[in-house]
């Protein structure tokens, strides 16, 4: 991704680079997000005025709230499993991160371009899984435990829908390496939102089970089990959850972007030239926050399912759902 | 109704003798039918409420009776009543008000059980309901001092299962068959009955109530709390000459 | 179940057997059964409460789990009982108003309107027709203030965040106009024996309309965004049936008793100084039982209580607002229970008067008590994310159950 500034780094220079470009990918938009919608959005709908005081209407408050949360203290509940407790976070953490590899922003600016880039990508959103189930167990709490559980069952059974509405995508572009789907996009002439609205839509609700938010938030939900796995978090092991799961819904959203909305390209502008490397990142910026816009709309709007229902949604609605899709999609791909 | 309290509670069917209640005359018959000697008296508000005073060991079958054939199958409530006249009164005495006040000796006053009568010191009293027919009894039953237990009510209304409970925490009363007989409110080792009219209430015994002003001297009654007739002392109240001039009097026309 | 089991399990081994195919179900039966015995899984207690999200206030359950599903469910109470019965004995009449507030503290006017009235009953004491309506319109709005906040309160409790806030921002232009006319948001403290304590402020009755108003768009909204939401539905529909007659015996009241399909409501059925049957109004009520029909019929008795409230303004009639009693009130001697149909249900005071300043007792038979009396059986079996849908929906106040 360094190509296009020109520049001849050593090895260790370009990782520190990329690590630090990584962070901000990962960190800007989960503060946007945060800030936007958390704050905000959901302020506005719910007839309130969010935070007011920190900053011009509150834009400090992210800092304000970063602050408080260094300063908690870091408890562990007496018998919790030391380790496994520490380490669940981290766990959650390294797997958005992992996220951000495939992700590109332009025709040359990308982490790495792996030729399997949305299956990877799929693949390391499930190793959050074993950071829930860690946090449900370590925390030695029946409510983190049941939250932990839950949230098991959830991520599995949803990645399913998630993979397959994926497929259509992959069969119509003919690649798995999500640059090139980009690219196949503007080929096309059109996004594939519009060919494959029904993967969409399957896409839309499987990552809103994924990151486990409402009317998919079981997991921790408030009014049953205090708040799930978090339960016995506090402090900056709370934060770190309270990124990822931003965090992940930031990439996620960018990833569908780059799927269903043509990534970094502009209609009627050449997705590989040059000048893309640098707004492509921003397009993209712009094509997520839509898309998280309609994740966090719901999330505003909706009561959550009980277990068994979203069980049920899953096995019985989604993945037959989406199993046609592929099907339909398949059939054209041989036809026309 | 007689405003005489000094009167019994019996002599109150002939001061009303001119108001009559059929339905609630024959409720009454209906029992004092079905449970012969196990219903004792019964007391009758006109239009307004009945009494039945049974027998312990008809307590039960006065429920069944009343939620089966009588259609009275609302629970409204179940509880007791403890007739002895408290020995604290109000409570008012703590310390310091006997240094100031000096201590009343009180007089342990004579008990006086009410509608329908009774003759010991607990009474059961239960309470139903007929939502078709819209009318209610009390029922009652009287708990002799050495034995104070009762038949539970719950195989005739699951619903007794909490208020018997309470009872049995508050006045100490057992109820005989209950499978479940522990503390509903009070902490599990806590030690007497609450509801019982010899259990102080011992906030007021630590600390002089600041509401104790209020009741004690009253700028127009020379003698509080003392045997002033109801009727003499009767004033308007202030704001009721206000009623005429408010501004929605007239919106309200 | 094993042990009849493994019989045929060892009969497979007799080839001749084998083939047939009924053995060979029961074998895998058998088999199956094993599987389960090594997998059987102990029980898990859940205590719900005192402090949790769900019980709104101090309520704990005790809840023996098999997986997500409840087994038994036993609801403890008490960190909150206040001894109103006993305190009741020490304070004089007018200052039992005061305390029998804290009941159910978010429909406090309607607290004191029985208590009153079975004081008044005893006195043959009548307030006059002015100072009843305006209780009346007062206890009606009481009960808009108490049942918006369990409107916006289910729907948080099955994960709808927006709605609770929309039932606070509505439901303080009721409160503002509780506030106005009686001095108390949540504690009006305005009845007397004998009337109330003062009339209604200038230019009260028409915003007290507009506020009206503003209730009926707030069901209207709740409407379409709660109640007409799929998952809301599919959370509620079926969930925490309640069969009529089974209420009645547990003494159910109120909208959960009007959900099962019971058509009884006191303010209707029961004959009451206040003005309810002066005015046309309609008693609302669902066949089902469920969680779902009781937060319908509360919808639907929060629209009807605020025409109450403008039907009861528009009729208000002139005169004054207290009675003649002694400045001093003692109570003749006598018994008297008086029950009237509050927000949370019926609720009476069963007021035992020895002619002194002080109840000699006061049986205060709250709604909520009865409610929630049937909650062991009603959660039996349920999934966890029922519980919270149930306890929502037969909608208890913490102080109305612990007194």
């Amino acid at each position: 991704m360094l190509t296009p500034l020109a520049l001849e780094f050593a090895y260790w220079q370009e990782t520190i680079v990329k690590i630090v470009i990584g962070l901000v990918a990962v960190l800007l938009p989960t503060g946007a997000l945060v800030y936007m919608f958390l704050f905000k959005m959901m302020s506005f709908m719910q007839s309130r005025l969010g935070p007011m005081e920190t900053g011009p209407h509150g834009a400090m408050q992210l800092l304000a709230e970063f602050g408080k949360f260094l300063q908690k203290e870091d408890i562990f509940p007496s018998k919790a499993d030391r380790w496994v407790f520490a380490a669940a976070p981290f766990v959650v953490l390294v797997s958005t991160f992992m996220l951000v590899l495939v992700l590109p922003g332009g025709p040359s600016a990308y982490f790495t371009d792996l030729s399997t880039g949305i299956y990877f990508a799929l693949a390391v959103s499930s190793v959050s899984v074993i950071g829930t189930l860690m946090a449900g167990w370590g925390s030695n709490s029946k409510y983190a435990l049941l939250g932990g559980l839950r949230a098991a069952g959830q991520l599995i059974a949803y990645e399913l829908p998630l993979v397959l509405s994926v497929v259509g995508v992959v069969i119509m572009a003919g690649t798995l390496n999500l640059r090139e789907i980009v690219l196949s996009q503007s080929d096309f002439g059109i996004w594939f939102i519009i060919p494959q609205f029904l993967g969409f839509l399957i896409y839309l609700i499987a990552i809103q089970a994924e990151l486990t938010q409402p009317p998919f938030d079981m997991p921790v939900a408030e009014s049953e089990l205090v708040t799930g796995y978090l339960t016995e978090y506090s402090g900056l092991r709370f934060l770190l959850f309270f990124i990822a799961e931003f965090a992940t819904a930031a990439i996620f959203s960018a990833i569908g972007a780059t799927l269903f909305l043509g990534g970094w390209t502009i209609p009627f502008v050449d997705p590989t030239a040059e000048f893309m490397n640098y707004i492509g990142p921003f397009v993209l910026g712009i094509k997520m926050i839509g898309i998280a816009f309609l994740i966090f709309w719901f999330r505003v709007t909706y009561p959550r399912f009980r277990e068994d229902q979203l069980q049920r949604l899953a096995w019985k609605f989604l993945i037959p759902l989406a199993l046609f899709n592929i099907v339909v999609t398949a059939v054209f791909k041989v036809v026309f | 109704m007689s405003t005489d309290t000094t009167e019994h509670t019996e002599t109150n069917d002939e001061v009303e003798i001119v108001e009559t209640d059929t339905v609630r005359e024959a409720l009454a018959t209906a029992f004092a039918d079905h449970l012969g000697d196990g219903c004792i008296e019964s007391h009758i508000t006109p239009g307004s409420d009945l009494w039945i005073r049974v027998d312990r060991s008809s307590w039960v079958d006065a429920a069944r009776f009343a939620s089966g054939p009588l259609g009275m199958s609302w629970l409204d409530f179940v509880s007791a009543i403890d007739w002895m006249p408290s020995p604290f009164g109000r409570e008012m005495e703590a310390e310091q008000d006997w240094v100031v006040h000096g201590r009343d000796e009180r007089q342990p006053a004579e008990q006086v059980t009410g509608y329908a009568g009774g003759d010991t010191r607990f009474q059961m009293l239960l309470r139903v309901y007929s939502i078709d027919e819209h009318i209610g009894v009390t029922i009652k039953a009287d708990l002799p001092d050495d034995d104070l237990s009762i038949d539970t009510l719950l195989p005739v209304f699951a619903g007794a299962n909490w208020h018997e409970r309470e009872i049995w925490e508050m006045f100490g009363i057992t109820l005989t068959g209950h499978p479940d007989l522990r503390a509903l409110y009070l902490p599990s080792g806590f030690e007497g009955n609450p509801m019982r009219k010899d259990y102080p209430l011992v906030a007021r015994r630590v600390k002089p109530w600041p509401g104790i002003v209020d009741v004690e001297a009253m700028p127009a009654a020379d003698e509080p709390a003392a045997d002033e007739p109801a009727a003499d002392d009767t004033t308007d109240a202030d704001d009721t000459t206000d009623a005429d001039d408010t501004t929605d009097a007239g919106a309200s026309a | 179940m094993t042990a009849e089991l493994t019989l045929p399990a060892d009969a497979l081994a007799n080839q001749d057997l084998a083939n047939n195919a009924q053995l060979r179900y029961i074998a895998s039966q058998a088999a199956d059964s094993r599987i389960n015995v090594e997998l059987e899984t102990e029980g898990m207690t859940l205590n719900i409460g005192p402090q949790h999200p769900a019980t709104h206030g101090t309520l704990r359950i005790v809840a023996k789990l098999d997986g997500e599903q409840v087994i038994e469910a036993q609801p403890i109470m008490g960190y909150m009982h206040r001894g109103y019965e006993k305190l009741t004995e020490v304070r004089t009449y007018p200052q039992v108003t005061t305390l029998i507030n804290r009941i159910d503290w978010v429909g406090s006017f309607a607290n004191e309107v029985p208590f009153i009235l079975a004081a008044e009953e005893l006195m043959d004491v009548e307030a006059p027709p002015r100072a009843q309506w305006i209780r009346t319109a007062l206890f009606e709005m009481g009960r808009i203030a108490n049942i918006m906040l369990f409107l916006g309160d289910m729907a948080v409790q099955l994960g709808g965040i927006t709605a609770v806030f929309y039932a606070f921002r509505d439901r303080e232009f009721v409160l503002n106009q509780i506030e106005s006319a009686t001095g108390g948001r949540f504690h009006p403290n305005f009845n007397r024996i004998g009337g109330i304590k003062d009339d209604l402020p200038a230019g009260w009755i028409e915003e007290t309309k507009s506020a009206m108003v503003k209730v009926r768009e707030f069901c209207d909204e709740m409407e379409d965004l709660v109640v007409g939401n799929e998952i809301f539905q599919s959370r509620c529909r079926g969930v925490g049936v309640i069969p009529a007659e089974l209420a009645k015996e547990y003494g159910l009241s109120g909208a959960n008793l009007r959900g099962s399909g019971v058509d009884w409501d006191l303010r209707r059925d029961e004959p009451s100084p206040l003005a309810w049957s002066e005015i046309d109004w309609k008693v609302w009520t669902h066949p089902d039982g469920d969680s779902f029909s009781r937060y319908w019929v509360r919808l639907q008795e929060t629209r009807e209580a605020s025409l109450m409230v403008e039907k009861l303004l528009d009729n208000l009639p002139a005169g004054p607002i207290m009675a003649k009693v002694p400045r001093i009130i003692k109570v003749p001697e006598g018994e008297s229970y008086v029950q009237t149909e509050n927000p949370l249900g019926a609720m009476g005071y069963y007021v035992v008067s020895k002619g002194e300043l002080t109840p000699f007792r006061v049986k205060i038979r709250t709604a909520s008590f009865s409610n929630m009396s049937i909650t062991p059986w009603l959660l039996e079996g349920v999934y966890v994310p029922d519980i919270a849908t149930i306890l929502a929906s037969l909608y208890f106040i913490l102080g109305d159950i612990d007194r």
